[in-house]
């Protein structure tokens, strides 16, 4: 049995037009840089994958990753906790001129909606956001005399992930606070595609160090060094 | 009217001297992040940041930025000992669990029930929330740091909140560049103000009525540089 595959390309060539993408990340940290551009490059040459609903904490900065994928015109629905970065000029034109919709979700809200979608749980209570604009037309109820709104699960199609270490099993450890929103994601989509620096034999990963068990993965494909979007925009990069 | 004023250091060495020893304590973007300069001898809080970590230190030299250990604020951070990862889900769970023992926001309005606006100045632009509506309801005591007039001179401290909401009846202390000030039954209770500032200039610079316990302290910080 293995899960991997040879390279970014062939990892991301199965998403069709209209389906929901989570995109693992916080700002460029965890960010499966790619992953995204294969997905950029496939849509140049083919014109497919559009009409994309794109889940990620933020819109993209600069130019690259996300920012390009929504530049390019592949996103039309994002759903995201901070549309603002550095450089966020593709997301605010987009926006403007309305050729994207945004779905501005709470982060402690986005993170759980994912993990109750991957866990099978239709709807949760929370706190937060009660008796603000992002509460309208939700759902309310008490619990022990505190006032609570009722979030739903955000499931996805696929899943673009990054983490640091794996075997061919899938089971996977990250990078520092590249973790994230990476690890509920895996459990979120019908199909997670992940970009590994490292793959190795499997019982190479202690298990006790595991953080996401394989069954939460369904791709790998190994990128050795990955870049940072961090560094990307520091050099002022365009993709493509 | 010509008075001192703290500045947003001395503020946050303000609200500091208040972080208990062993707190769990998370810093809101901006000048709440420089609260963590302050910290009193012999005390030692553990600062949460909302994208995955607990136990976070000082920024890197230049040039030393590992670009996967940032903070909320997307800014380079180093770890201190004992320091640990864990994913998102976890982290706001910390968060909404009331596990945290503090948060400290900025704010762009605080009405005196306790209601918080900081996510968003009115319809226009792109709305960006981030962890703020978590935050409010998370942790055991939400303060916020802020000054105490808006730059065009109108009132933070108000009645009612006028700027689209970030909680409802979340805050219960405030520090700002004139005074301390606790909410507590839907009122601004002043605890400490400047010493160069009268009572009713204080009250002339806050939007809805202050209130007494007994005469308030002296609020006083030691001379910090921006």
């Amino acid at each position: 049995m293995t899960k991997v595959v040879e390279n970014t390309n062939q990892a991301v060539r199965d998403i069709p037009d209209g389906a929901t993408v989570m995109i693992g990340g916080f700002g460029g940290s965890g960010a499966p840089i790619e992953l995204i551009h294969s997905l950029i490059d496939r849509f140049i040459e083919t014109g497919s994958p559009k009409n994309l609903t794109v889940v990620n904490n933020n819109a993209g900065n600069g130019q690259v990753g996300l920012a390009a994928m929504i530049r390019e015109g592949m996103v039309s629905k994002l759903i995201c906790s901070f549309p603002r970065s550095v450089d966020p000029v593709v997301f605010n034109e987009a926006y403007e001129a309305g050729s994207i919709e945004l779905e501005l979700v709470p982060q402690g809200t986005l993170a759980e909606r994912i993990r109750a979608a991957g866990a099978g749980i239709p709807a949760f209570y929370t706190p937060t956001g009660f008796g603000t604009e992002l509460a309208q037309g939700k759902t309310s109820a008490e619990f022990e005399g505190r006032s609570y709104v009722q979030e739903r699960w955000l499931k996805a199609d696929y899943a673009l992930i990054k983490a640091e270490l794996s075997d061919s099993y899938g089971n996977l450890t990250y990078r520092k606070a590249a973790r994230n929103f990476n690890p509920v994601m895996c459990m979120a989509a019908e199909k997670s595609i992940v970009q590994i620096s490292k793959i190795v034999e499997a019982g190479e990963i202690d298990p006790e160090t595991i953080v996401t068990p394989g069954i939460f993965v369904s791709n790998l494909v190994e990128v050795p060094a990955p870049v940072q979007e961090e560094d990307l925009m520091r050099a002022k990069e365009v993709y493509p | 009217m010509n008075f001192e004023k703290l500045n947003n250091m001395q503020i946050a060495w303000r609200a500091a001297q208040d972080i208990q020893d062993g707190a769990y304590v998370n810093l809101g973007i901006g000048i709440p992040e420089l609260c963590a300069r302050f910290q009193p001898k012999g005390r030692e809080a553990i600062f949460h940041t909302e994208n995955g970590i607990l136990g976070f230190g000082d920024a890197p030299k230049a040039g030393e930025e590992d670009w996967d250990l940032i903070n909320a604020g997307k800014k380079a951070i180093t770890l201190n000992p004992g320091a640990s990862f864990f994913h998102h889900a976890d982290s706001f769970a910390m968060v909404r669990g009331g596990h945290l023992d503090m948060a400290i926001l900025g704010a762009f309005q605080v009405a005196q029930n306790g209601d918080l606006a900081n996510w968003r100045l009115g319809k226009k632009g792109v709305p960006a929330v981030g962890g703020a509506m978590d935050l409010v309801h998370g942790a055991k005591q939400v303060v916020v740091i802020t000054d105490h007039i808006a730059k065009d001179g109108s009132p933070k401290l108000v009645e009612h909140c006028t700027y689209p909401l970030t909680g409802i009846g979340c805050i219960t202390r405030i520090y700002t560049s004139l005074a301390v000030i606790d909410i507590s039954d839907k009122k601004f209770v002043l605890q400490e103000k400047l010493p160069s500032i009268s009572l009713d200039e204080l009250q002339s610079l806050t939007g809805a009525e202050l209130h007494f316990e007994g005469a308030p302290d002296d609020l006083k910080a030691p001379k910090l540089g921006h």
